[in-house]
Formats: C-alpha cells, structure tokens, sequence
C-alpha cells in the first residue's frame, strides 16, 4: 500500500509539465489554440509524440512504450492541470486503447504505430443519438454484403455524434450493431464518411459523422460480439478522465485562492471574509477525497482484473463528478463576475470539468450502477487484492 | 504507487483481525455494534484485556509500553479493532493524558502515573472546556492559586465526557492571570475524590447522561501534580489536540455502522432510493478510508498532517449522515425510544438517540467550523 510516485514516474510529471506547461501556462496561448481549427496544437501533439506519451499504453511490439496505468495518469492529470486541448484521451486511452484490446497483431503494428508516431490522429465513434454511455451500439449498423474485398465486404450505415475530433482525425474507431447481434469494432478511413465538424463548449471540437454503405474493416476477428472489451476500455478511460478532473481541479482551486488573497473590495482582500474562505475550505475536502478515490483506482487498474476494475472506475468516476462539479461552480462563484468571462481561465476548467463529467458516464449514472449492487456486499475493503 | 499491502503488513492485519474477533468476548462487541451503553466495568475491562495482550497504547513511547509501530500499522489496528466492536481504548487515557504525560512530565511522574494510565486501573476525565471557554479555550477562567506548596483550585469545567466514572482529572488552570492568556495556563493533575470538587450530571437530548459540569470549590492540589512547568499548558494542550494522525476519522466504526444498517433491513435496499443513498454514502466513506491511508503512508515525524483536518471534518459528517439513514429506515418505528420490548424490531428504538447523541461528532475535539478554519489558513493560505 503505497500513494507515492517513484522517481521515473516523478521525472516523467516533470516532463509532461515542462511541455504542457511551457504551451500553455498563459491561458490565452490556450484560448487562442481552442479558436483555431482543429481545436488544439499540432505542434505540441508532434512533442508529445515525440516524448513517447501517445504510445505510453501500448506495448514495445507494436509502436509504444509498455507503459502502465499510474504512467498514464500522470499524463492525464498534468493535461488537466493546464486543460491542454489536445485529444490524449480520446484518441490514445479510448481509440489506441480498443486497438490495443481488440486489434490484430497486423493492426496493433499499423494503428498503433502510426498513433504513437504522431502521424495518424484517432478518433473513437461511439456516441449515437439517444445512447447514454453504454457499451454497445445500436443506430451505426454493420453488414457483410461484399461490396469491398479488401476489408471482407464489410460496411457500416447510420450516424454517430458526438464523435470528439471526428472531422481531424485520420481514421475512425467506430463501434456498430453486428448482424448476428453483439457489438463490433471497425476501422474506418475518416475520409470516407460523411462528417460536419463543430466546436465544443469545453474550446475542443466535435462532429456528426455519418456512414452510408461505407466500407470499414472488422477490428480483431470479424463478427465477435467486442461489447465486453468496450466496456473495460470505457473503464480505463473513465479513471483517466477522473484523474484529468483532479489536475483540473487542483488549478481551479488554487486560481481560486489566488484570487481570493489578491482581490479586494471594501478596502481588504477577499480572504478577509469567512463566508468565502470556509467555501474553498469545502473544496479542499472535495478534491482531496476524489484525489484519494482516483488514486486507488488508478492502482487498482494495475491490478487488471476488470471486475474490480468496472467497480474501481465507477467509483471514481462518482466521486470525480460530484467533486469536478462542486469546485467548478464554486471557483466561479468565488470569483464573481471576472469568473464568467472567456478570457479568464477558471471558467474555462468548469467547462472542461464538465465535458469530462458527461463523456463517459456522470455521478448519477455510476451511483445507479453501485446502488444495483449495493445489497451483494457487507463493508467495503479498498484495500482487498484479488 | 501500490495497492496491495506488505506481505508483513498484510500479516500484521489478519494478526489484529484474529486477535480482536476471537480474544474480545463477543457480548462486549455486539454491545458496541448495537450502540449500546457499556457499562464503566466494560470500557475499563476492555482496555485491561488489551494491555494485557501489549496492545492499549501501542502509539505511546515504546518504554513506557509502545509498540514502536508504523502509522500504517496503527490505522490497521484501530480500524480492525472497530470493525470487530472491540471498545476502544478510553482515548482521556490513551490518546490524551497518556501521550502528554511521556512528553512532558517528570520521570517521577511518569512512573507514578504511566502504568495505571495504560492498564485504566485510573480513569481520566479531561477538564479543558469551561462555559466561556468552548473553541476559544484560551480564554478559560478555572484558576489554581499556590498556597505554601500546594495549588488552591477554583472554577468550574463542562462537557467532562463520562466524568462521573472519573478517578482523576486532567485541567487546565489559569497559575498566572498577569501574561498573555495561552502563556498564563497550567496543566494539573487532580484527584476527583478532593475535597471541593463535585461531579454533577448534565442531561443530553438523548435522554443520557454522558457529559457532567465539574465544580472546584478550594480544591487543594499538591504542587508536584503540576505536569512539567507552570505555563506549558497551552503546548501541552495543542500537542495533546493536534499530535494524531492516526484514528482521526472514526472509519472502520461507520464502515461496520453502514454494513450493520444494510443487514438489519434488507428490504428497504430494494427501494432505489434508499440503495442510492447507501451505495453514496459507501462512497465517501471509500474516500474517507483511502485519505486516511494516504495521511497515515506519508506523515512526516511527529507533524501533523494539514490533511487531518479533512479527515475530522468529513468523517464526523459521515458518522453523523449514517445515524441519521438508520433513522429513516426505521421510519415510524423510530418513535419509540422509550422501551426495549414490544412487536417493533429490537434495533428501530435506539435509532434517535444515537442521532440526536451524535450530532456532537462535529462539534467537539474542534469543531467542523474550527477545522475548516484550519484548512483555509494552514493549508490554503487563506
């Protein structure tokens, strides 16, 4: 039992800090990025290609570093800590993370190779209108009509939206509705659907992609049911997005105190007043205890085992939303007005904390999830292997 | 980062497991898991048979009967001894007087007192909280007067938790009203049997008698009773409120509260409702636990960890919120505190009680607001 980072893995924060926080420790070199197509800096995505970090998860074999969990935490929580709109989790932890889980060795050399070089940017097509986080698909349908000979005669048809980067990525991951039931994962060239772009609230970018009789290649062995690995993914990805929620936390509230020591109104700083104080005193204990619950998630994580680990993500994906919310309506609130405007950052995290909330999964979708189980156990022991 | 334990800790666990499920008589335990009153033989009893086993104060001085272990090992030892019922170590001899007495105190007094401290062969009363001296204790009034070499006392304390079964008493005592007031205070020690001191009841809304005022009317205190010097009863006081880590938040006891509120209605987890707010409340108790892991895997040597403070804070909201679901699950049945018979389930008629006893949790040993006051100055520069 052991919170700590060891020295490789401190060096790696350092690292990751020195990029991220070098593009954009001036949060208007960040509002500047978001503006301009595609949403995020080509240049820093290329650096962080070139540190190794988009193919940390991945084995040696096939491109990456063979990283584990805890490596890949770090990333997401400095990516937080400065809300770099680059698509780390959306393109590395979900699209890389399915090719990793589901790919053939042949894939897993080609997707992942060209991800962790930089060269080829993923996205994840999921998300169909209605659907709320499952791990299935259902509106994007597949068919084995023969039509072309290269990727089996498979094709897809039906929309996804919203996908995240779906109009700058080079290649889709997409799932679809199998045609002997289950869901499967195809790969599929970008330019061959349909897709309109359109900027997001949190400065990124998402689109509405469409397929129609498009050709698309079967991830792994053709017309296996692959919900059960989407799942476990979707896991992985949600304690990633927890652990970007505590580095965006953790500036939200220390830009909160800042203010608070620095502002002042009736002659004094606003630190002077209890009323304010005691409400960061609260997010204190917010961000801690979803610090701690993300932190044993993360390791349970390295354990491996995906029942503990559907528990484990579930858990720190309530206790991250519950927590992302309350320190990000309170950092704007503490503020007052400047909190409301683009050009100051902490309204910017709120929004960040908030598409991380809703992208996989919100507080009351995982709380309904442990409320399902909640009679099947006695007392909870977090420290429990195996 | 790790989350399994050392093999040697992992062994050191199922050790206290088995120690406090099988050595603890069993009457004594479900006592405590029930939330019944123990009597003064019981707590006493408890803490004896520990001693005997080396394990009352394993957090003290190794000389004086420590057991030199590591923060991680102590926080397993209270948590498995809560999650089996075992009565704690009555915490006025344990984690008060007992600690302050191996840091500050004469050898002579040490050994005078030390030994009976550990085994509770004397029961210690805690006489810091006076009616104008609550969060401001500093201001306390209680003032000791040197006649020849003895100290005359005269004042009066509240809140003395469990006083009526008191032998001695810990007080702080204003020795000189000249100085600043933190540098005028004194800690005596005071036999509760002296003439002039009186003991007498305060009745709580839970119908219990749990905490008494403690009268001092020309109590005479022989001057060697002064722990270390006269004005050092302010440090002592800080050290005594501020030197633990370790069983800051009551996990383990509102971890095996909850499980015990899921068993008694089963039922009830059917509803959504209901199955939501437990598996929520599970949740944050997860939290608390793993921050407590995390304060007791990184304490720095005898500093306390600012981190402390969230764990005071949310785990008597926790103990508090778990009182208050058993409560609602016993509904209408929860009425009926008066009696220990009838047709309604034996567990609904303690319910208020411990709802009403507990809603103190956020209120002494610093209260909530105290506590956030620390974390906004100490730890956010506020």
């Amino acid at each position: 039992m052991d919170f700590t980072y060891d020295d490789e893995q401190d060096a790696l924060r350092d690292a990751v800090r020195g990029l991220l926080g070098k593009a954009y420790s001036d949060f208007e070199q960040r509002r500047q990025t978001c503006k301009a197509d595609p949403g995020f800096s080509e240049q820093v995505w290329s650096q962080m290609a070139e540190m190794g970090l988009l193919g940390l998860p991945f084995s040696e074999e096939d491109g990456g570093v063979g990283a584990g969990p805890v490596e890949i935490a770090i990333v997401c929580q400095e990516i937080g800590r400065v809300i770099a709109p680059e698509p780390y989790l959306h393109a590395v932890v979900l699209a890389g993370g399915l090719v990793q889980a589901c790919g053939t060795p042949d894939q897993r050399q080609d997707v992942l190779g060209a991800l962790a070089s930089g060269e080829r940017l993923l996205a994840f097509a999921h998300d169909e209108p209605g659907s709320r986080w499952a791990p299935t698909a259902s509106a994007v349908t597949a068919a084995q009509d023969g039509a072309d000979p290269d990727s089996g005669g498979w094709t897809l048809t039906g929309t996804k939206e919203p996908v995240v980067q779906g109009a700058r990525a080079d290649q889709l991951v997409v799932s679809a509705a199998l045609p002997d039931g289950g869901t499967g994962l195809f790969l599929v060239d970008a330019e061959a659907a349909e897709r309109t772009g359109y900027p997001t609230y949190d400065g990124g970018r998402a689109a509405q992609v469409t397929f129609d009789g498009t050709p698309a290649t079967p991830l792994g062995e053709p017309g296996r049911d692959l919900a059960g690995s989407i799942a476990t993914v979707l896991d992985i990805a949600r304690i990633m997005a927890a652990n970007t929620a505590v580095g965006a936390m953790e500036t939200a509230l220390r830009t909160t105190c800042g203010y608070l020591t620095s502002r002042k109104q009736f002659g004094v700083t606003l630190n002077t007043f209890q009323a304010l104080t005691f409400r960061a005193a609260d997010m204190y204990v917010s961000l801690e205890l979803a610090t701690s619950v993300v932190s044993w998630a993360t390791m349970v994580l390295q354990t491996g085992d995906p029942a503990r680990v559907r528990d484990a993500a579930a858990r720190a994906g309530l206790q991250a939303s519950r927590a992302g919310r309350h320190v990000g309506q309170e950092a704007i609130q503490l503020h007052g007005g400047i909190g409301m405007t683009a050009e100051y950052s902490v309204g910017s995290y709120t929004a960040v904390l908030t598409a991380l909330d809703h992208l996989l999964g919100d507080g009351d979708h995982h709380l309904a999830d442990l409320a399902a189980t909640v009679a099947g156990h006695g007392a909870i022991d977090p420290l429990a292997v195996g | 980062m790790q989350l399994a334990l050392s093999p040697e800790d992992q062994a050191f666990r199922e050790e206290m497991r088995t120690f406090f499920t099988t050595v603890v008589p069993e009457e004594i335990r479900t006592k405590v898991l029930e939330g019944r009153e123990l009597s003064k033989e019981e707590i006493a009893g408890s803490m004896k048979l520990l001693d005997d086993h080396d394990l009352a104060v394993p957090h003290w001085p190794e000389e004086w009967g420590g057991r030199g272990w590591s923060d991680l090992q102590r926080h397993l030892y209270l948590e498995e001894m809560q999650a089996a019922g075992c009565p704690v170590p009555l915490a006025f001899n344990a984690s008060m007087i007992g600690p302050v007495l191996a840091q500050f105190a004469s050898q002579e007094m040490k050994e005078r007192f030390l030994p009976k401290t550990k085994s509770c062969e004397i029961w210690w009363s805690q006489g810091f909280s006076e009616p104008d001296a609550g969060s401001d204790l500093a201001s306390l009034r209680t003032s000791a007067v040197k006649d020849g070499d003895d100290w005359v006392v005269n004042g009066q304390k509240t809140w003395t938790t469990l006083g009526q079964h008191g032998d001695w008493i810990f007080t702080l005592v204003r020795t000189d009203p000249e100085v600043k007031k933190q540098a005028g205070i004194s800690m005596l020690l005071i036999d509760m049997t002296s003439p002039g001191l009186t003991v007498r009841p305060i009745e709580l809304i839970d119908g219990g008698h749990e905490v008494n005022e403690v009268w001092f009317e020309d109590v005479r205190v022989p001057g060697e009773n002064l722990v270390g010097e006269p004005g050092q009863g302010w440090t002592m006081a800080k050290f005594l409120l501020g030197n633990e880590r370790v069983g800051v938040a009551p996990v383990g006891a509102t971890k095996a509260a909850l499980a015990r509120a899921k068993r008694l209605a089963p039922e009830r987890l059917e509803e959504p409702l209901v199955a939501a707010r437990v598996a929520e409340l599970e949740n944050e108790l997860l939290a608390l636990e793993l921050t407590a892991l995390r304060v007791v895997a990184h304490s720095a040597d005898g500093e306390p960890h600012p981190a402390s403070s969230v764990l005071k804070l949310k785990g008597t909201e926790l103990q508090q919120a778990v009182t208050e679901l058993l409560v609602d699950l016993a509904g209408p049945a929860s009425l009926a505190s008066g009696t220990d018979e009838g047709a309604l389930p034996d567990w609904v008629h303690r319910t208020v009680p411990t709802y009403l006893n507990y809603r103190k949790a956020s209120i002494y040993g610093g209260s909530n607001e105290v506590q956030r006051q620390i974390i906004a100055r100490t730890i956010l520069g506020l």
